[in-house]
């Protein structure tokens, strides 16, 4: 077995394990924690397969800000977790059944008979991954990028508004009104006598 | 020496773990999100051996367009579960049946 194969074979009882983990565990912040697990570990594959940019923006943006996002959330939330988890004794026999039965039949497909593909030659040219991809993305993918940026907008917009609360009530300062205050708003100049001793 | 049969193999069983995710945690919205990202981690694995392995780097960057999407999404969707929770007090997806016909 070469250092790659087991490479592999480590990496990946790693990522089922998570992937297994989260699935099972009762705790909402250990399943986010599992999957961050196995969004490192699958890093570590796809740079195994060269792909080192999308490796790397795997970690910065998943388990950076996604993952984050989620435990974020799931700590804001005071859910009653043992409610959550009626019926998973119930659904547990169904569940595996069918991922069991979807895994049996999508691994005779991709299996060794017929996608028994050697790994292909370490690319020889000194253009890296990074700069392929770029060259790819600006060129003849730049309309799609362009999509791709308008999409994270939406999401941007949409999650703003969704989460905006307006509560009436509150004391809250207007900066528009402090910026435009004048002089004449804020004293007044009395004219008063001397006081006499 | 890996073949691409080894990844996808891989894959296969990634996705199949998050669909049994949903059905085991089908009542936690959150962990419901989590097994679709866990999903989508399973094709982007598929894309990227494929693209390796065949030599076509068009693979990543729909990888990279699918990552930007689940990002977006992942986001929408805890803004609705935040907006559920503060409205409702809870996550659970069986109470959500205001719509039904």
């Amino acid at each position: 077995m070469s250092f790659q194969l087991a490479m592999f074979y480590i990496f990946s009882a790693i990522l089922v394990g998570a992937a297994a983990a989260m699935i099972t565990v009762r705790n909402p912040v250990h399943a986010a924690l599992c999957l961050v697990l196995a969004f490192f570990t699958s890093a570590a594959l796809w740079i195994m397969m060269e792909a080192e940019f999308l490796g790397i923006v795997l970690v910065l943006v998943y388990v950076g800000a996604v993952m984050v996002l989620f435990l974020f959330v799931v700590m804001m939330l005071d859910v009653n977790i043992a409610r959550l988890r009626e019926g998973f004794i119930r659904f547990l026999p169904v569940g595996a059944l069918v991922a069991a039965a979807m895994a049996v039949v999508m691994i005779m497909v991709v299996g060794a008979r017929h996608f028994r593909i050697e790994p292909p030659a370490p690319a020889a040219t000194d253009v890296g991954n990074t700069e392929m991809l770029g060259r790819l993305i600006y060129t003849e993918y730049v309309y799609p990028f362009e999509l791709a940026a308008v999409i994270l907008l939406v999401a941007i917009v949409a999650a703003i508004t969704l989460t905006l609360r307006r509560r009436p009530g509150t004391r809250h300062i207007d900066p528009a009104e402090q910026v435009k205050v004048k002089r004449e708003d804020r004293i007044r100049i009395v004219k008063m006598e001397a006081e006499k001793k | 020496m890996i073949t691409l049969s080894h990844y996808l193999v891989l894959g296969a069983i990634l996705f199949s773990l998050s669909v049994a995710g949903v059905f085991l945690n089908r009542k936690n919205a959150i962990v419901l999100l989590m097994c679709v990202e866990l999903m989508l981690l399973a094709v982007n694995m598929n894309f990227i051996a494929f693209s390796h392995y065949s030599g076509d780097p068009a693979g990543q960057v729909f990888v990279f367009f699918i990552l930007t999407v689940a990002a977006a999404e992942a986001a929408i969707g805890l803004a609705i579960l935040v907006l559920l929770f503060r409205n409702r007090r809870t996550i659970n997806v069986q109470d959500l049946d205001e719509m039904k016909g």
